[in-house]
């Protein structure tokens, strides 16, 4: 850790701890079964500044580097995986307006999204259309001036109550980004229920009907292929995953050191038993190793390495799986109790599952770094 | 007048040959042929995808210190080895 981080990092690190141990941890369960984060809890995290957390200092947000958002995600993520998608979704919208926005598109939505005032959504997936993320249908049309938006997006993670929309579209038969405000005409939400995991990430499906926004409202421009907006916030939002998985892993860790301390079987402490210090071995190594590979990447951003895009996409897919593997041995140790609601370790492991679709399945991820492999190590 | 004039040219050839060797050591990373000339279309030969257009992007940015902006992603700015340089004489020159 001492290579990435210096005292600053380390004593961010222990407040984001805090922050979660006092407030995040105590309502991850309510989150789960409630199915939402509360207001007030939103309130106290935009408080904190988190909802900001790499929004440049000029436009009221925490201006943290690539590493200590890390840390962000890795501490929110071990304290609660839907805590941890509010501030992922709200930094990959903040840091797309922040790289490809106007100065009046930064001046007006970044201090308001930086203070919480407003929440965002990133709206990509459509029914149709999820991994094949070329071929969205949505379509955004010009008339007098306006942009006209026809669609519908699925699976947006706090789309229930954002207040601002991230929307890729079809913009004369290229991919464009616009931000769209909930307040605009022709919006219809409609919340998703009971999935698997991650459940407090208030999931919508969002129709647009002849939804008219001003033509400022597009962002950036269609750049190469999938847009280039989508890929900076799609890039971050990797990251935060990535980190945030690292934390989920942590807490399961935690979860079954804590069992095995206590839990005799056959009059012995489940920690003697050499299967048991197997898992937990597993689980030390593969965290570490995921952590490393976030350090990696965050490093590789923050130093504006041009690999650093893989590597962002290298440890999203490492430390999704890694979390699957981690919470499902901690399910395994606690045994019966490890299916129970009683304790913590079922919900790590449905929303471990969760983190391998989003932002990139892994199967897409594979693809895509399997491509570098070819390339990097093709002879001449 | 005229020799001043000379030596500026051949110093401003010299840098935008430096940039295109180092696109060029760049882009090798990609491309295993060494056949390929200034002038080739990346996209359209097939050697440069859209995963690898966005580490060219940052490539250019980290390598020349300077920022590609919305109205610089036009694919004309990137499909060959003398169209990045030109960008990035064109962005350099402005700043400086």
């Amino acid at each position: 850790m001492d290579v990435f981080f210096n005292e600053d990092a380390r004593r961010d690190r222990k407040a984001f701890r805090d922050f979660v141990q006092r407030e995040i941890l105590p309502a991850a369960d309510r989150h789960d079964r409630e199915q939402e984060i509360s207001r007030d809890l939103i309130a106290r995290i935009a408080r904190q500044g988190y909802l900001g957390a790499t929004v440049p200092k000029d436009f009221g947000g925490m201006g943290m580097d690539l590493l200590a958002f890390g840390l962000l995600s890795e501490e929110l993520g071990r304290g609660c995986a839907a805590v941890r998608s509010l501030i992922t979704v709200q930094t990959m919208v903040t840091q797309a307006i922040e790289r490809w926005g106007t100065e009046e598109q930064k001046t007006r939505w970044l201090p308001q999204l930086a203070s919480g005032e407003k929440i965002a959504a990133f709206a990509l997936t459509e029914p149709e259309y999820g991994s094949d993320a070329g071929g969205i249908q949505t379509h955004i049309g010009s008339v007098n001036g306006k942009l006209v938006i026809t669609g519908v997006k699925k699976w947006i993670t706090f789309g229930q109550i954002a207040d601002l929309f991230l929307l890729m579209g079809r913009h004369q038969d290229k991919l464009c980004a616009v931000l769209v405000e909930r307040s605009s005409p022709g919006i219809t939400v409609k919340p998703i229920k009971d999935i698997l995991g991650v459940r407090g990430s208030m999931l919508a499906e969002i129709q647009f009907d002849q939804c008219a926004v001003a033509g400022t409202c597009l962002l950036g421009s269609s750049g190469f292929g999938l847009t280039t907006v989508a890929f900076t916030a799609l890039d971050i939002g990797r990251y935060s995953i990535a980190c945030g998985c690292v934390g989920l892993a942590q807490a399961s860790l935690e979860a079954a050191v804590d069992y095995t301390k206590t839990r005799k079987q056959f009059n012995a402490y489940l920690r003697e038993y050499q299967l048991i210090q197997e898992k937990i071995a597993d689980m030390v190594t593969d965290i570490r190793a995921a952590r490393l590979l976030c350090f990696r990447a965050g490093y590789c951003k923050k130093t504006k390495n041009p690999n650093a895009f893989r590597d962002m996409m290298i440890a999203k897919y490492y430390a999704s799986n890694m979390a699957i593997r981690v919470a499902a041995k901690a399910v395994e140790i606690l045994g019966a109790n490890g299916c129970s609601r009683e304790f913590p370790v079922e919900r790590y492991y449905r929303d471990a599952k969760i983190n391998e679709t989003i932002e990139g399945t892994n199967q897409m991820l594979q693809t895509m770094i399997s491509r570098y492999g070819f390339n990097d190590y093709a002879e001449d | 007048m005229i020799i001043q004039h000379n030596i500026i040219q051949d110093v401003t050839m010299a840098s935008f040959d430096e940039l295109k060797i180092k696109i060029r050591t760049f882009l090798s990373k990609y491309i295993h042929s060494n056949g390929f000339t200034d002038d080739e279309h990346l996209f359209q030969k097939g050697y440069i995808n859209s995963l690898m257009a966005i580490e060219l992007v940052l490539f250019v940015e980290s390598e020349f210190s300077l920022k590609v902006e919305n109205e610089d992603l036009d694919l004309n700015n990137f499909k060959s080895v003398n169209a990045i340089a030109q960008l990035v004489d064109r962005k350099t020159s402005r700043q400086g």
